[in-house]
């Protein structure tokens, strides 16, 4: 199946710098991903629903406030609610070394701080696909 | 329920299962296996949802007027099914679909369900799999469906053609009438908004778009809805719905100014269409259209399917060194495989 993967990005919680987001957003389109962009300010509800309702197979959730381990379970909860819980969850921005294994424990796929390639975050989605990359 | 089969998908999508209507979307939009018995199902509970196209230039604000426009339906107490389609980068295959940003204010309302799709740049494609999508989001009950496209090109005219009304966008300052006659947007509109109508020149984009209506109006429904001629049988000429003249309506869509108008109008042609017998006469115009999208199609694979490769690739190279034209091309790999 050549069919490219809908990936969700999403920015959860309070902080509007939303660039880093953006750029993500772009760089994943011009990797041959339909990007579905949801904007700043999002709720755990709101990124989970639309995660639904576009049938995406990745959610990127982009955080910079610092909130990410108050933000992250919850919106991976509301995934699970809605029987959205095979989706491949990612975590962009500043994020302390020492949380990284704990969001991955609770199921993040990747974590990505400042300066990831583009090529990283591509591997990483298609390796949590189970996709061979070409 | 089992969402991994089609009976239980297509139960579980006029149960209003979400999940599953999301689903049935994707088999659809990526033609998988189950995508033509979920049509099959589905088609028949469908047909009850009136439709309405919105297009326009982009910077016209459809986004922000359809998020306007559905929030003005759900405090009508209607559901709305939204179907957003930006285009899909022909360099790299990938899309960035953004229209969900503008419409945040739908967030949460089970009343309300959007999906956005990419064009993925297959010919003729973007039509006949929006049509699917419109139909499936019709089986599941929705009792409006609001297309929202980029106002470019070819498409837009048959994405025109599977609404019952198509809302043209326009917003001052994009150019003056001239571009109006151009775009052929006089054709497809049902009804005009003027958007950013608290900007400068408004009145004037109002004006001109009046000006052209009243050059344009007698002979608008001949000439609408299809970009294509049909060999259709048509009611007879008397019969064919008159006096409709497309309103200008101008809107805020920020402030939600001059969205109820525009519902009002939406809903006016919906009444107009149904009584003057215009909805049973687009339905008929749409079957001919999609049976013969469809048919090009089947018949396109299914000759393609029965060609040697070799015998085709030896065609193409005789076109293109120029021994053979591309119509004897043709007549011969049809009479070839009809022997």
């Amino acid at each position: 199946m050549d069919r490219k993967a809908r990936v969700l990005v999403a920015k959860p919680g309070l902080d509007g710098h939303d660039r880093g987001a953006k750029i993500i957003a772009r760089a994943l389109r011009d990797s041959g991903y339909e990007v579905i962009y949801t904007g700043i300010r999002q709720t755990p509800d709101m990124i989970a629903e639309a995660a639904l309702q576009e049938d995406v197979d990745v959610v990127g959730l982009s955080i910079l406030s610092g909130a990410h381990m108050a933000l992250v379970p919850r919106v991976i909860e509301k995934l699970k609610e809605l029987g959205m819980g095979d989706v491949v969850v990612l975590v962009g921005g500043i994020i302390p070394d020492e949380d990284v294994q704990a969001l991955k424990d609770m199921g993040v796929a990747g974590v990505f701080g400042p300066g990831t390639l583009t090529p990283e975050i591509v591997e990483t989605i298609e390796k949590a696909l189970g996709r061979e990359l070409a | 329920m089992d969402l991994t089969t089609v009976s239980g998908l297509t139960e579980a999508v006029q149960a209003g299962n979400r999940r599953a209507l999301a689903r049935v979307i994707s088999h659809i939009e990526n033609n998988t296996e189950l995508a033509m018995p979920l049509l099959t199902a589905l088609y028949p509970r469908s047909g009850k949802a009136h439709v309405i196209g919105v297009t326009g230039a982009p910077g016209t604000g459809k986004s922000t007027l359809v998020n306007a426009l559905a929030g003005v339906y759900r405090r009508n107490d209607l559901t709305v099914g939204v179907i957003a389609i930006d285009p899909t980068s022909p360099f790299s295959g990938g899309a960035l679909l953004g229209d969900r940003v503008r419409m945040r204010d739908l967030a949460g309302d089970p009343g309300v369900f959007i999906r956005s799709m990419a064009t993925r740049g297959s010919l003729g494609g973007l039509a006949q799999a929006t049509a699917d999508v419109i139909m499936v989001l019709d089986a599941a009950g929705f009792d409006r469906i609001i297309i929202e496209t980029v106002g470019v090109g070819q498409s837009e005219v048959e994405i025109a053609s599977a609404a019952y009304t198509t809302v043209v966008v326009e917003a001052p300052g994009l150019g003056d009438e001239v571009q109006a006659i151009k775009a052929g947007v006089l054709e497809i509109a049902d009804i005009f908004a003027v958007n950013k109508a608290d900007r400068d020149g408004a009145d004037r984009t109002v004006m001109a778009l009046k000006m052209m209506l009243n050059l344009g109006v007698p002979e608008k429904f001949q000439v609408m809805h299809h970009g294509r001629m049909l060999p259709v049988n048509l009611p007879k000429a008397e019969n064919l719905p008159q006096g409709w003249t497309p309103p200008v309506i101008k809107t805020v869509a920020v402030s939600g100014e001059g969205a109820d108008t525009l519902f009002e109008a939406i809903e006016n042609h919906r009444l107009y269409l149904e009584q003057s017998g215009g909805r049973i006469l687009r339905d008929r115009l749409r079957a001919a259209t999609e049976l013969r999208m469809i048919l090009r199609d089947y018949l396109l694979e299914d000759l393609l399917a029965r060609t040697e490769p070799a015998t085709l690739e030896a065609l193409v190279e005789a076109v293109a060194r120029r021994e053979l034209d591309p119509y004897t091309a043709v007549r011969q790999l049809v009479s070839e495989n009809n022997g």
